[in-house]
Order: structure tokens, then C-alpha cells, then sequence
């Protein structure tokens, strides 16, 4: 009897701190975002273009050139940054340039933006210049844009799809892209 | 200190979890890695296969995959438990630096390992909780300046995400705990005789106390992740996931840099600050008949044997390693020359401590058998680590009451140089040297080599067993002793006269 009373206890204690451990398992709850509260990123990757960069070699630079090797022109290992604007509702939400990745600083820019928006009804515009000889904006794209509550809308770059993608506009979702 | 004394009423110190912390983490490794494997083959890879088959596991199969999805989790978290719980122990027994370095310094690998482990299993289940961790998570990687594409990318749109994905975290849930099963085995490569499987009764009952919890609260999913939302509430799993609890606004380097700077400080503490080993054990050869003992004994694995190299007649001889050596002098109560009988000039034995050698054990057992007086005089043989070391007057302290070959009471007693013996260590389980207590015991109980002899009146010696926190009980104990002590009758003994006595604690040789 007592053996058993006993090993009831052990039971219990055992019982007890797994039971806790079991509880704090998923409490308390964790609130990632307010309520009525949407999410935008901006996140792509792309690389500016070098061109703009690149000039005329002398007669001089093509001679001193190995034969195999000798072209007109010359171009900088180094991409220019690429300048972004995103505004909502007329406000800036971000203003920057990104430059090139990698050690040599031949990669493409990149960004990975987050910003919280309240649920509703928003007006989005977002600019990029990608070369540096470019006055005003390469691309740029604008939307209005209905947001739910907890919902996470993305604006990304596609240079194949012409410019801007807004997830919004579906599988398909290629921006207004008005090209300078 | 005093909830481990608490369990140790409750459970019998040998069930209690606390001295089983270490052998309850093997234990619950193998609870996961069993209940992995068969919840396996019930698991699909896939976006939305991940999460479907989870959902089936646990609604539709509940009574035994759903139990075991359940034992899967419970287990690993309470895994981590005692981990911790394992961690603070050691740290604060004091058992964690000089030859414990490697112990303690492998031991910290297998913590990230195990959050890792854990973390990428919640990838799998593909809800909202792992919707949230894999973002968190990528963010966090995407710090550190190794990563080209930003690993938060694959997380930006549902199309984004590939089924493959899946296969990939598949390989990383069953790699890294195969990588902790191989930094467990390294952990305990200098650990002689480790423990790694609990008491049958205990593990019957962890086993039943998880399975009660998994029937009555379950471990559910959280609705299914949609990377076209951000999941607002979610019910984090605090054990693994407290990082992924801080709000946005603490930068991720930060985080990133918190932990390396916790991991490399708790991983440098043995030498914060460096610990000053004593001597470490030495082998007089001309004493060494290479009998084995000392090599069983060492609760570190610092003794070997190895051909002889002098020209006794012996195949083997003892050796030490210095450096996996922490001069607790087990091995010297081990050793059957350690005996304070023997009528050298100067006492010697096979192997022996160079800072307290048998022979000024022997010294200072008759210094303080000097001091004893009255009608019931108890000698103490008291570990250094235990509730009587801070006794003087009455007391003979070691680094381990194991040090003290049990020849060494039978000397006490039958020379007459007290009425008791009290043998006095850690307090039980929680022993310093891992092994001391259990020798002691069994030495006595002639279980093991060297015994106690039997002609040694049991009724004059007591063990007790009790932390520097447990003095009260500790003093308790010894009075109570010395009250029985007293009624003994008096016991034809060879006594030591008062001049030999003298003699003996002015030169240390005896007869």
C-alpha cells in the first residue's frame, strides 16, 4: 500500500513537470503582428546596369592590348548602386540606394524591406533608377491596393516580366511599368 | 539543492531524476529519435502535403501516430529541461573545470545542436507556428554576410516556396540529431562508467507520465501556413523558440552576436578563472604489483596499466595520466598497500597523492584522534566537499572519503583511537567525484576491493551523506551516533598507550 502510495506520488510529480513543460509549449501566445495591421515588403534583387559607365578606349590603351584581347571599349568591374523610392499614400517609406553585392562589387543590389501598414485602402508607388545616366526613374509602378487585415503583400523585380511585380496582381501581377 | 534532497525522500536517491540528469537526456533522445522514425513513415514532403499528413497523424490516427507525435515533442522538450537542469548541476557542484574541461567544453555544442534539431522540426509541420520560425529563422540567417540570395526570399509569396524544400529540412531533421548522437558519445568519452540509461522504474514512469500528458493535451497544429499572410498570434513553443518571441525591432545581429557571446563565455568557463589542479596521483613501482584496482576505481579514467618497466615480476604496472588526473585519491584507497598498518620507517604505497599522502593521512588521523576526548569520541573521516569539511578539531579531511582505505578505520578502531568512526561525504548522488560514495559503500558492504574487514565492529561506524547546505542534518546525524557510540560497551581493543601515541604523530610510524 505504501509502495503503491508511493510510486502514485512519483507518478504525480513526473505528471506534474510535463505537464508544465507541455504548457509551455505553446503558451503564452505570441503576437507577431497588431491587429489591423498588413504587412509590405519590397525584396528583390537586381543588378544596375554598367554601361552607363563604360567609355572609348585611346588608340593608345587598344595597342597596348594583347591582340586576342583588344575592343573598343571599356567598362568598370563595379555596378552603379541602384537608387529606390516607395512611397505610400504620398508618404516615403523608403528612400536609398543599394549598392552592389560582392567583394568586387560586380553583384546585383539587393533589398528585403519590411513595413507594417494599417488594414485598408493604400496607394503605392515605387521608383527605381538603375543607371546612373538616367534623370528621373528607370521603372516605376503604382497601385491602390485593398488591404486585409494580417495580409503580406510583396513588391518584387523582374526584369524578364518588364519591371515591377506586385503580388496583388496575381501569378501574372507585372506592375504599370512606365519606362522613362 | 534542498528540492534534489526533497526528491531524494520521495523517489530514493537512487531514482532520483536529479542524480539521473545526464542518463534522462540519453534517455529522452531515444524517446524522440523512436517516435521520429515512426512518425516518419506517416510524413509527407510537401507544401501542402507537410502540413495534411501532420493534420492526419494527429486527427485521424490519434491513438497511436497522434500519441506519438505528441511523445515526439513532449520528450524533446523535456530533453532540454534536463539538459539545463544538467548544466546548472554540474556548474554548481563545481564539476565542470580542471580534467572536466572536455566534459563541459563538448557539452555545449550539444545545446545548439539540440535547439537546432528542434527548431527544424517545427519547419516541418508546416503551420503557421512553422510559418513564423522559417521567416524568423531566415531573417536571422540572412545577417550573417555568407548567403548571396537572402534566404527570406524563399518566403515571400506561396509560389515561391518549393515542395523540395520540404525534403531538404526532411535530411537536416535527421542529420543533426545523428551529429548530437555523435557529440553525445564524444561528450562522454572521458567519463568512466557513465551512466546513460536511467533506473528501469524511473524510465517505466517518465514513459507513463508523457503518455498520460499525450492523451490528455495533445500536441495540435496551429492552421496551416499562407505565405500570403503574416501569422498575427502564434502559439510559440518557449522551450525552443524564445528568440522567436523578441519583436522586430531587436536587430538580428544582435541576437546573432548574444548567443555566440554566451555559447564561447559558458563554453570558457573552466578557465574563468583557470582552475589550480593539485598534484596529480603518483605510482611508487616498488609498492605496484599491477593488481588493477586503482585502474577500476578512477572515476576519470586517468589510470592505465602498462608493461612493467622496472624488474618486479609483474606483467603490468600502473600509470597515470596527469592530465585527465583531478587528485581526489581514490585510486589510493583502492590500492590494497595503502594500508597504515604497515610498520615502514616511512610509509608508502602503490599509489598515492603527493599533496596528502597516506602516510600524513595517517599523521593526521592520530593528530586528531589526539584531540578526541570524553565518552563517546567520534573520528571523522570527512570529504572536502561534504557538510563536515569544515570540521577541524575532529575531523580528517580529503579531497574524497574514498581516498581513505577502509584498512584505515579498521586501523582507528582497533587501535583504540576512537569509540566511532563517522564517514562523512557529499551529499548522496551529488558526488564530487562521481564514484566515491558508491566505492565507499561498497567496500564496506564487501562488495568490492579492498573491504572492510569484518572484525570491524559495524555498529561503531556510520555513513552520512550530506551537502555543505545540509550541516543541520548533518550534525543531527553525527550526534545522534555518538549517542549510540556511547552505549556500546567497551570493546577489548588494542589500544595505543599515550607515550606510543605521542611517538606515532611525532614521527608517523606506527605499530
Amino acid at each position: 500500500m505504501i509502495l503503491g502510495a508511493r510510486l502514485l506520488a512519483q507518478f504525480g510529480i513526473l505528471f506534474f513537470v510535463i505537464s508544465v513543460a507541455s504548457l509551455i509549449s505553446n503558451q503564452p501566445i505570441f503576437r507577431a503582428l497588431p491587429a489591423d495591421t498588413a504587412v509590405l515588403t519590397m525584396s528583390f534583387s537586381h543588378g544596375a546596369d554598367r554601361r552607363a559607365a563604360c567609355r572609348p578606349l585611346t588608340e593608345e590603351e587598344i595597342a597596348d592590348l594583347p591582340p586576342n584581347m583588344r575592343r573598343t571599349e571599356i567598362c568598370p568591374r563595379r555596378r552603379p548602386p541602384v537608387f529606390v523610392e516607395l512611397s505610400v499614400d504620398g508618404a516615403r517609406l523608403f528612400e536609398g540606394e543599394l549598392p552592389p553585392s560582392g567583394v568586387a562589387g560586380d553583384g546585383p543590389s539587393r533589398i528585403h524591406e519590411q513595413f507594417r501598414l494599417m488594414a485598408g485602402e493604400h496607394d503605392i508607388a515605387v521608383r527605381m533608377r538603375d543607371n546612373p545616366a538616367t534623370e528621373g526613374f528607370d521603372y516605376t509602378a503604382s497601385r491602390h491596393v485593398v488591404l486585409a487585415p494580417a495580409q503580406h503583400a510583396v513588391i518584387d523585380f523582374k526584369t524578364g516580366a518588364g519591371g515591377f511585380v506586385f503580388s496583388s496582381d496575381g501569378d501574372e501581377g507585372v506592375g504599370a511599368i512606365q519606362a522613362n | 539543492m534542498y528540492l534534489e534532497r526533497g526528491c531524494d525522500r520521495l523517489f530514493s536517491p537512487a531514482l532520483n531524476p536529479f542524480s539521473q540528469l545526464g542518463a534522462l537526456g540519453f534517455f529522452f533522445f531515444w524517446i524522440v529519435t523512436v517516435s521520429g522514425v515512426y512518425l516518419f513513415a506517416f510524413f509527407d514532403t510537401g507544401i501542402e502535403a507537410a502540413y495534411q499528413s501532420v493534420e492526419w497523424i494527429t486527427r485521424n490516427a490519434w491513438f497511436h501516430a497522434g500519441v506519438t507525435r505528441s511523445f515526439h515533442r513532449y520528450a524533446s522538450e523535456v530533453m532540454l529541461l534536463v539538459v539545463g537542469l544538467h548544466v546548472l548541476r554540474e556548474f554548481s557542484l563545481d564539476r565542470y573545470r580542471g580534467t572536466r574541461w572536455f566534459s563541459w567544453m563538448s557539452g555545449v555544442p550539444l545545446v545548439a545542436f539540440i535547439y537546432v534539431a528542434g527548431i527544424t522540426g517545427y519547419w516541418l509541420v508546416w503551420d503557421q507556428l512553422a510559418q513564423h520560425v522559417a521567416v524568423v529563422s531566415a531573417r536571422l540567417l540572412d545577417v550573417l554576410p555568407i548567403f548571396g540570395e537572402p534566404i527570406e526570399r524563399n518566403f515571400l509569396t506561396p509560389q515561391s516556396l518549393s515542395s523540395r524544400f520540404f525534403t531538404l529540412l526532411v535530411f537536416l531533421h535527421i542529420a543533426v540529431p545523428l551529429m548530437l548522437l555523435a557529440a553525445m558519445w564524444i561528450h562522454i568519452r572521458r567519463v568512466s562508467r557513465p551512466r546513460v540509461n536511467p533506473p528501469r522504474l524511473l524510465a517505466g514512469l517518465i514513459l507513463a507520465a508523457i503518455l498520460a500528458v499525450a492523451i490528455i493535451r495533445p500536441a495540435l497544429s496551429q492552421g496551416p501556413a499562407n505565405l500570403a499572410t503574416i501569422p498575427t498570434e502564434v502559439g510559440l513553443d518557449w522551450w525552443f523558440l524564445p528568440l522567436y518571441g523578441l519583436p522586430d525591432s531587436v536587430p538580428g545581429l544582435a541576437i546573432l552576436a548574444t548567443l555566440a557571446a554566451v555559447f564561447v563565455m559558458v563554453a570558457a568557463l573552466p578557465w574563468l578563472p583557470p582552475f589550480r589542479r593539485p598534484k596529480a596521483a603518483e605510482v611508487d613501482l616498488a609498492h605496484c604489483n599491477g593488481c588493477n584496482r586503482c585502474v577500476e576505481d578512477c572515476p576519470y579514467e586517468a589510470i592505465q596499466l602498462v608493461p612493467r618497466t622496472d624488474a618486479l615480476p609483474f606483467p603490468h604496472q600502473a600509470a597515470v595520466n596527469p592530465d585527465l588526473c583531478v587528485s581526489c585519491g581514490v585510486c589510493m584507497g583502492a590500492c590494497p598497500s595503502s594500508t597504515p598498518f604497515r610498520r615502514t620507517e616511512e610509509l608508502r604505497t602503490g599509489i598515492d597523492l603527493p599533496d596528502l599522502p597516506l602516510r600524513a593521512l595517517r599523521e593526521q588521523t592520530l593528530k586528531v584522534a589526539a584531540n578526541l576526548t570524553g565518552k563517546s569520541r567520534v573520528l571523522i573521516l570527512a570529504c572536502d566537499h561534504g557538510a563536515a569539511a569544515h570540521r577541524k578539531r575532529d575531523a580528517v579531511v580529503m579531497p574524497c572519503v574514498a581516498m581513505s582505505p577502509p584498512s584505515l578505520i579498521d586501523y582507528i578502531l582497533s587501535k583504540d583511537l576512537a569509540d566511532g568512526v563517522a564517514v562523512m561525504g557529499c551529499a548522496e548522488n551529488a558526488c564530487y567525484n562521481r564514484l566515491g560514495i558508491r566505492w565507499t559503500k561498497e567496500r564496506f558492504a564487501g562488495e568490492r576491493d579492498p573491504y572492510l574487514r569484518a572484525r570491524v565492529p559495524r555498529d561503531r561506524l556510520t555513513e552520512i551523506w550530506a551537502s555543505p547546505l545540509e550541516v543541520v542534518r548533518a550534525e543531527t546525524e553525527l550526534a545522534r551516533f555518538a549517542e549510540i557510540v556511547s552505549r556500546l560497551p567497551s570493546a577489548e581493543r588494542q589500544s595505543l598507550r599515550s607515550k606510543e601515541l605521542a611517538d606515532v604523530v611525532e614521527t608517523g610510524v606506527a605499530g
